[in-house]
């Protein structure tokens, strides 16, 4: 290894550009993820529809989704939606495969905080004559959600480290950066370095606050 | 229907995404058990460098160590073909994740057993070998499962380093001829198949390590 | 005496703020028979747990055949042992739990040829006849196929007694082997001890509640609280006439 490998003045000099566009990646991240979280509530009750015309499009359109790649659920969106005129600009496509693919992951949590609660919650709002509406948003929902922000923060850290995706439709977040920086100037180990080294801060850091919002809850709810 | 037409190429690339899927998943096996054990070792700096190990690979995301392999191993004198690269980011990716697996499922074996290894005066590596980890074995194979499934997803990223996989295909044919619905869907129904058969023999594989214990199960 | 097989030399233990042992010696003859009582979290399982070399102690040295067993000589000192020496010196010794701790996953002849296959690297055929030996012997010939989640709690604790001794240890420790038990089912695994205490040259040191039995089958009992043996003597002795009052007040309480 030769002492030119590595160049501090190159990166330093880049990394305000790097920086720029982490903005943009920051951006999907975060509306991608509200996305996932409220289209994977409504998939989380709809599979629990006593319907079964309901239920199972949703099961099967659930696990179709994990399945398959969340590159060529972009790509989808990004070129086929607009053979039905729809043309979106590609970060708009790209949070929105970012989105639904995790929402299936935020249905399955959801689930699993759904199951939890105990039968005596329904007896209990049958015995008040809730509506099925009114039951699940001011009995169950409520009660369901929070032992499950620890395991929807960690999609969101693993949604985060999905976004570098979007750069093969050319969205310039900090993965195309890096790129573009590289072909202009040759030198790809300070730019990738950099962005591998952004990732890795950003999601060591989220994962010790989701930890500790994981403690928080823990004695709240445990009271 | 022009589905017939595209069906020898896209099959074509399928089988680059199969070879892939496969060799990363042998890597990922490999990884995962070696670091899952160092991370339960008695030595300080051993644990260290599996943890290390572990936390940069699910830190960062398996496009950004894939391109880093792909574009910066370059200048540190280690040039590798793309396919070659493909299957090594991605099992080292997958690995990082199957370690803290395999380590959570050994860890969930009950204290006696090792105590009763030792009343047999085994050795560490012994005890390990024959009672620890074949007790672990069936409580790793769903989540090994789960992560052969993204591993399978990420396969999709070496389309990115001019492999031409399932994707690589799919990409290429929409360029060539705008045929974009039937393309993709195929493409993602394709992807569904090889799912299902990962699934399915991971299926077979839990039945198949769970034998032992399932006679009554453990207490 | 002749030469202990087992001696403990001024041995301390703690747990955090909790001591459990200080300055504990004991000296165990080759072949004796050494029961011993006490109230619940008075150090017996320690004692024990010691010896297997579950626990390690803080201060003092156990010896095991005149060798050290947590630690070993260099340069005319005594210091940490290796591996390499744990396991030379805790060869001698095996135990038997008071929740058997079968490996589930092997059937009760697997269990038995483990130790032997594996650490003491028998040849296969030699390991199985040893093993249907055992089993016979601990009246278990029909039950060797089973797996231990089909077999009862005495007859996994008799499988347990049968692993051990297929170790060919000098020393076999119990720890409250028939705590776990149902009452019917005790009987049949104080009778697999009686048997090997009869018929094999072993030195056994039983933690028990079973009082009858202690008086019957050992050669000395002991009784410790805080970490001390507050009385030993013969069986007939410490638990018919015990002369200490805090001996007695335990006794009373057990036998009721
Ligand atoms: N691993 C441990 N960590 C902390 N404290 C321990 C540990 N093991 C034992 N102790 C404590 O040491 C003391 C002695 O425990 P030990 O198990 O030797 O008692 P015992 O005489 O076997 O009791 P019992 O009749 O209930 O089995 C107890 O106060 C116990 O709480
Ligand atoms: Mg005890």
């Amino acid at each position: 290894m030769s002492d030119n490998v590595w160049d501090w003045a190159f990166a330093w000099k880049i990394l305000p550009r790097i920086l720029d566009a982490a903005i943009i990646t920051i951006e999907a991240t975060l509306i991608g993820f509200v996305f996932a979280a409220v289209l994977g509530l409504l998939l989380a009750l709809g599979r629990r529809s006593r319907n079964p015309l309901l239920s199972y499009p949703i099961a099967g359109v659930v696990e179709f989704i994990r399945s398959t790649p969340l590159l060529v659920q972009i790509y989808f969106l990004y070129f086929v939606l607009p053979e039905f005129g729809v043309v979106l600009p590609a970060l708009v496509a790209g949070i929105l495969g970012l989105g639904l693919h995790f929402s299936t992951y935020c249905s399955e949590v959801y689930r699993a905080g759904l199951d939890s609660i105990p039968r005596g919650q329904w007896e209990a709002s049958v015995a008040l004559n809730l509506s099925t509406y009114r039951t699940y948003r001011d009995i169950i929902v409520p009660q369901a959600i929070p032992p499950v922000v620890p395991a929807l923060g960690n999609y969101l850290v693993a949604m985060f480290k999905e976004t570098p995706l979007l750069s093969a439709i050319a969205v310039v977040e900090m993965m195309q950066e890096a790129k573009i920086v590289g072909s202009e100037t040759f030198r790809y180990v300070e730019p990738m370095t950099l962005v591998g080294a952004i990732f890795l801060v950003l999601s060591l850091v989220s994962m010790v606050g989701i930890r500790r919002v994981e403690a928080w809850l823990r004695r709240k709810i445990m009271g | 229907m022009d589905i017939m037409r595209f069906l020898p190429t896209l099959l074509d690339g399928a089988w680059i995404t199969v070879q892939i899927t496969v060799l990363a998943i042998l890597l990922a096996l490999f990884m995962g058990f070696v670091s899952g054990l160092m991370r339960l070792s008695g030595v300080w700096a051993v644990r260290a460098v599996a943890s290390v190990y572990i936390e940069i690979f699910r830190g960062t995301s398996a496009l950004v160590q894939l391109f880093w392999m792909f574009f910066v191993l370059p200048f540190f004198g280690i040039s590798l073909d793309p396919f070659t690269v493909g299957w090594i980011a991605l099992g080292l990716n997958v690995g990082a994740y199957g370690g803290e697996v395999v380590r959570g499922a050994i860890q969930a074996v009950p204290r006696g057993q090792y105590e009763a290894s030792i009343a047999l005066n085994m050795s560490k590596w012994l005890a390990m070998r024959r009672i620890i980890v074949p007790q672990a074995l069936p409580a790793m194979v769903p989540p090994w499962g789960n992560l052969f499934i993204e591993l399978l997803k990420a396969t999709a990223l070496v389309s990115l380093i001019t492999i031409s996989d399932l994707t690589f295909r799919a990409k290429q044919l929409n360029d060539q001829t705008f045929q974009t619905v039937e393309i993709f869907t195929l493409v993602l129904f394709l992807y569904l198949a090889i799912a299902l058969v990962i699934t399915g023999v991971m299926r077979i594989v839990e039945r198949w390590t769970g034998r032992g214990l399932a006679r009554g199960g453990i207490k | 005496m002749s030469e202990p097989i087992v001696r403990f030399e001024n041995v301390s233990k703690r747990f955090g703020e909790t001591v459990v042992m200080r300055d504990f010696d004991l000296d165990i003859a080759p072949n004796e028979k050494l029961a011993v009582i006490g109230p619940s979290g008075s150090g017996k399982s320690t004692l024990l747990r010691l010896l297997m070399t579950l626990e390690q102690p803080d201060g003092g040295v156990i010896y095991v055949k005149g060798e050290p067993l947590h630690h070993m000589w260099k340069n005319g000192r005594l210091v940490s042992a290796d591996q390499k020496h744990l396991r030379k010196v805790r060869s001698h010794i095996s135990m038997v739990f008071q929740h058997f701790h079968l490996f589930p996953h092997m059937t009760a002849i697997g269990n038995v040829i483990e130790g032997p296959i594996h650490v003491l690297g028998m040849k296969r055929a030699e390991a199985v006849a040893r093993a249907e030996e055992l089993l016979d012997m601990v009246g278990l010939a029909d039950k060797k196929g089973s797996h231990p989640s089909q077999l009862s709690g005495g007859q996994q604790q008799r499988v347990a007694i049968a692993r051990a001794l297929a170790m060919q240890p000098d020393v076999m420790l119990f720890d409250e082997v028939t705590s776990a038990l149902d009452p019917e089912l005790v009987g049949e695994v104080l009778n697999a001890i009686r048997k090997i205490g009869r018929e094999q040259d072993i030195t056994m040191i039983l933690v028990t509640h079973e009082m009858g039995f202690a008086k019957e089958f050992a050669d000395r009992v002991i009784f410790i609280e805080g970490g001390r043996i507050v009385e030993q003597g013969p069986g007939a002795q410490v638990l018919s006439e015990p002369r200490n009052e805090r001996t007695q007040a335990f006794l009373r309480a057990v036998l009721g």
